[in-house]
């Protein structure tokens, strides 16, 4: 009784005067004042600290619409039962920390989100688990948002009823970091999305791509993991993107690539590994980009360069155990490749300076043909196609004269 | 029958060149796994081996063994035997000796390597090869009493099916290139038992991703249970119709 007079002073207090008093604490609990969230969160004002003890509250709808800090102690349970948005932000600076949030509704025709994330700054979303939502960290027309240490699971079915784990839809200078996602349609979507630095994420087992951008300047990428993702990576129409140090791993299928280039101009990719990819990187429209510190292993093809794609610069990459290293179906060849590894070369090094003495041309007789005639891949790994191949290497007349390695590297490069 | 086979078997095991034959698998099977990085990269240089060397050896040697037994041919063809016995003991010795050779040469590397379906159908593939080719041996050794005329054939037919058969398909491809050929090709790739068992072990070792639209086309054909079985029926064929019709001409034959 004396706790509730307290607090009755303090909500008082907090309401008469809001801004001059210092910042109380509100407790959502079962033994406490507030019984549910939404109760905990219209008594709070700007600048409280609302903190939820640990228990299942069935409630959806939820705002947060004050600069507040929302806590969650021992992972209390948000379950939206099936009803629309869990938990909407639409406030400066409000933090949510610590919660399992479950159960969002799906629908075709409205987007529902585990934690929607509205016309807001400096919002931090961390700690939290989002389990079974449809989208489950939805931020639109946010800046300087950061979206930390969620762990987001969902068990998506099909393309067309689930969403992405986090989306973000024209937003600015965000921080997504350490996240965990798996189970969504894409495990990390961007559209309209600038400035923004994407770091030490997992994203794995999707439905579609574990990571998908389109229209998404100037954003940074660094070390993140993307895993057996339905159709791996696909980048799309962006400008200035910095890849550094991810991994794409294992995203094999008829329509899946390591990363799927399309339309980016003017990006930097380095120090990433791709193993056992169908294709570890597609080229379409990519321009002016430099590839250079990656690692290629046990891809089915290492890169594909679409005749599209020009003034790129491959250098200091390590090929090595692909069964194609590069493909083209063009025979113009604008993009450079130089002091690469390619453990398929057999050249010689005289002066011993680590440079081979003759250019390697990655680009196989037998690729080039299957890039022209599809059904040629019946002879895959057949005696004929090897001698072919042999012979094309000794005597180039079919594959680009241009697309070669003046200077590849004898010994795989340290990275 | 018993009786020949036995004697043909204990014949080809004094013979030292099964032994020989058995110990090359056995090394380059065993240095295969042990020097690529994983058993997986291991298997598909052991598909390079089943491909070439099996069909290669199998086809040589037991065209030389009937040449080499063309004596013991007529002596036996003297007794009181069928022909047709007679001939399906030499087949039978053949084909079991240079199948036991195989299965302890490749299949016990790959069983303790890479025991899986992948492994399976390799092994099955090597085995199903080595009797076809002993059966399409024997029907070249047929053809011709000259010895260096049927070893000469032998080469060519293994020639034919290794290498040539392969570059008629590809010379085929390019030809009728604006139609679609992808049925066509699983079609074609009945016509050479090597091309139908390299498809068998490549779609079992998952590599269809990488071939596109016909990849599909063949997965979906080859990879079904009914495709595996057709697929064996095939090369069951393989073996029976080149045997049909070696022992049809050897039965009429003037020794």
């Amino acid at each position: 009784m004396k706790i509730l007079i307290v607090y009755i002073t303090l909500l008082l207090s907090g309401l008469f005067y809001a801004g001059i008093v210092s910042a109380k604490n509100i407790y959502v609990g079962k033994q406490r004042a507030y019984k549910t969230i939404k109760a905990g969160l219209q008594a709070a004002v700007r600048g409280d600290t609302v903190f939820v003890d640990k228990g299942i509250y069935q409630e959806s709808g939820l705002e947060i619409d004050k600069s507040i800090y929302v806590k969650g102690n021992g992972y209390p349970v948000i379950d939206g039962q099936k009803k629309g948005t869990v938990i909407t932000i639409h406030a400066d600076g409000a933090v949510l920390d610590g919660f399992k949030i479950i159960n969002s509704g799906n629908s075709e025709q409205t987007d529902y989100a585990g934690v929607l994330i509205v016309d807001s700054y400096n919002v931090i979303v961390k700690n939290n688990q989002l389990v079974d939502n449809q989208f489950s960290i939805y931020s639109q027309h946010s800046r300087n948002c950061r979206i930390l240490d969620n762990v987001i699971h969902s068990n998506a079915q099909d393309e067309v009823l689930s969403g992405n784990g986090i989306h973000c839809w024209r937003s600015d200078s965000l921080l997504i970091i350490g996240n965990n996602i798996s189970g969504q349609r894409d495990g990390i979507y961007f559209e309209f999305v600038t400035n923004s630095l994407v770091w030490r994420n997992i994203s794995h087992n999707n439905l579609r791509y574990g990571i998908h951008f389109m229209f998404s300047h100037h954003d940074t990428y660094i070390s993140n993991v993307f895993e057996k993702n339905g159709s791996g990576v696909a980048v799309m129409f962006t400008h200035h993107v910095q890849m550094y140090n991810n991994f794409f791993l294992d995203n094999w299928g008829g329509a899946a690539y390591g990363i799927l280039l399309k339309e980016i101009t003017d990006s930097y990719i380095s120090g990433n590994h791709f193993s056992h990819n169908t294709t570890a990187i597609e080229m379409e429209g990519c321009n002016r980009t430099k590839f250079f510190k990656n690692s290629f292993i046990d891809n089915g093809y290492a890169m594909r360069v679409s005749a599209s794609s020009m003034d790129n610069e491959v250098y200091e990459n390590n090929f090595i155990k692909n069964t194609f290293d590069v493909a083209t179906n063009g025979t113009l060849v604008l993009n450079k490749f130089y002091r690469n590894y390619w453990d398929k070369y057999d050249g010689y090094d005289l002066n011993r300076d680590g440079i081979g003495d003759i250019p390697y041309r990655p680009v196989s007789l037998y690729s080039t043909i299957v890039e022209s005639n599809p059904s040629a891949l019946m002879l895959f790994r057949s005696i004929i196609v090897s001698l072919l191949d042999k012979t094309e290497k000794l005597i180039p007349g079919i594959t680009p004269e241009n697309l070669k390695d003046d200077q590849p590297c004898i010994k795989p490069i340290k990275l | 029958m018993k009786k020949i086979l036995k004697y043909v078997i204990a014949d080809i095991i004094q013979n030292k060149i099964v032994i020989i034959y058995t110990l090359l698998l056995l090394t380059i099977s065993f240095s295969v796994f042990s020097l690529e990085s994983s058993a997986a990269k291991g298997m598909a240089s052991l598909l390079n081996l089943v491909l070439l060397i099996v069909p290669l050896i199998c086809i040589i040697f037991s065209t030389i063994y009937i040449y080499n037994s063309a004596e013991f041919i007529e002596l036996l063809v003297s007794q009181p035997l069928k022909r047709k016995t007679l001939w399906l003991s030499l087949f039978g010795g053949l084909a079991s000796s240079l199948s036991i050779a195989f299965l302890i040469g490749v299949g016990v590397p790959v069983l303790i390597y890479h025991a899986d379906l992948t492994g399976l159908v390799l092994v099955l593939s090597g085995l199903f090869l080595t009797i076809v080719f002993v059966s399409i041996a024997l029907w070249a050794a047929g053809m011709t009493r000259d010895k260096a005329k049927g070893i000469g054939w032998a080469i060519a037919l293994w020639l034919f099916f290794a290498l040539i058969f392969d570059a008629i398909v590809l010379f085929l491809l390019f030809q009728f290139q604006d139609y679609p050929l992808e049925n066509a090709m699983v079609v074609m790739s009945f016509l050479n038992p090597i091309d139908l068992s390299r498809i068998q072990i490549l779609l079992q070792m998952d590599i269809s991703a990488l071939m596109g639209y016909t990849g599909a086309v063949f997965q979906e054909f080859f990879g079904s249970l009914n495709g595996i079985v057709i697929s064996f029926a095939g090369l069951i064929l393989w073996i029976f119709i080149p045997l049909f019709f070696s022992l049809r001409r050897f039965a009429k034959k003037d020794l």
